[in-house]
């Protein structure tokens, strides 16, 4: 099975995201991306990814809101949900963690940071 | 740093720590060197360099060997060696060894994230407080490090679960700091592992991950000798998974790469047995 895997980075800062698909690219995943929570359950709809690298403050749809509808969706259990925000009081990360996230990864982060956590959630 | 200074403390750390270094390595340690040079007041690492040969201070000569050998490390390093630890070795000895406590031995430890991930995983068992890990560096510096248990933002991240990093940390700040009951668990030694270690007693896990491959082949030698009597007849040898140590024929593979299993037929060196 050679199919190429995709991870959609949900961020509501362009740059952000750019950074984030540079190093989920570098990780073998077809890097895709949406503004808010809103536009990513739309592209969920749409083509189930293989991971999503989600923050958690956004515009009108935010990251823990995404994920409550998104498990709701048909095959809404499949993608791995690897969490990526500036939050970092351990109980709102526990909270994150309780929903469902499989990873959890503070910001800033690198490349290394990401890589590891794939590794540990079994992405690569 | 000119190519004669990067002999003269390759020449340093082979004496001092048995240790070889690339030449590949000069960017490296000019890069290690700046702040022992900004420490000790010099203009640049080569005029550190100029000061120590004109006088062959020691505590300079160990900063500047220490320095050179700071090693990079994180938590779980080698992911797959730490899940047979925990799933497998680990209850295995438990099991084995009854109510006795079980020893570890992290050699070469650094800035202590393996002493503290064998802690981590010492604290799944039925009887975590049984389980004593023994952490020595040649290095007081990162040995300071481990001693806090304090670990930045980026450090807590790499390879670190974030259920690990909620279950056995303290967000102070902007880092994190291990658990009084895991840090509680190790003991912390300033040890050259080059000199006697029979001191530390036997261990049931004697974990020597990435410094091996480093050393002259007598360093090598030595320390694998050194490692031999710390292990008990039975116990359990680690090394870094892309390692591949001249270990005796008293270890054989033992799963995953980098484990080795002591096959107690073997009988410990007559000098070395009254441990």
């Amino acid at each position: 099975m050679n199919k190429v895997r995709t991870c959609l980075v949900v961020d509501d800062s362009r740059v952000m995201r750019k950074v984030a698909i540079r190093i989920v690219e570098q990780l073998n995943f077809e890097g895709v991306e949406a503004g808010d929570g809103l536009e990513a359950l739309t592209y969920c709809r749409a083509a189930m990814p293989d991971a999503i690298l989600l923050d958690w403050a956004m515009p009108v749809m935010d990251g823990m809101e995404f994920l409550r509808q998104l498990r709701a969706e048909p095959n809404g259990d499949k993608p791995v949900v690897v969490f990526c925000s500036a939050e970092s009081r351990p109980e709102r990360i526990r909270l994150a963690v309780d929903h469902g996230a499989a990873e959890y990864i503070m910001k800033p982060f690198d490349g290394d940071i990401i890589a590891s956590k794939f590794e540990a959630v079994g992405l690569i | 740093m000119t190519p004669a200074d990067l002999e003269f403390v390759a020449e340093l750390v082979r004496r001092h720590a048995g240790v070889v270094i690339r030449a590949d390595k000069a960017f490296f340690i000019e890069t290690r060197l700046g702040p022992v040079a900004r420490r000790e007041k010099a203009p640049g690492v080569t005029a550190l360099l100029d000061q120590l040969r004109r006088v062959p201070d020691p505590v300079l000569t160990r900063a500047v060997v220490e320095a050179t050998l700071m090693q990079e490390t994180s938590f779980f390093r080698d992911r797959a060696v730490f899940e047979q630890i925990g799933k497998v070795i680990l209850p295995d000895l438990r099991a084995r060894r009854g109510a006795a406590p079980l020893r570890i031995l992290s050699a070469g430890c650094a800035t202590g994230q393996e002493a503290y991930s064998l802690a981590m995983l010492a604290t799944d068992l039925a009887a975590p407080a049984a389980v004593e890990i023994v952490a020595v560096d040649f290095g007081s510096f990162p040995l300071e490090k481990a001693r806090t248990g304090l670990f930045t933002h980026f450090e807590a991240q790499r390879g670190l679960p974030i259920r690990r990093l909620l279950a056995h940390f303290d967000k102070i700040d902007e880092n994190w700091r291990i658990r009084p009951d895991l840090r509680q668990m190790i003991r912390w030694e300033e040890l050259n592992l080059l000199d006697d270690l029979s001191g530390l007693g036997r261990f049931d896990l004697v974990l020597c991950r990435y410094v091996l491959s480093s050393l002259t082949p007598e360093a090598h030698a030595r320390v694998l000798d050194s490692l031999d009597a710390a292990c008990r007849p039975d116990g359990v040898l680690v090394v870094g998974a892309a390692e591949t140590p001249a270990l005796s024929a008293a270890f054989s593979p033992g799963g995953t790469r980098g484990v080795w299993r002591r096959n107690p037929a073997f009988a410990h060196e007559p000098a070395r047995t009254q441990a």
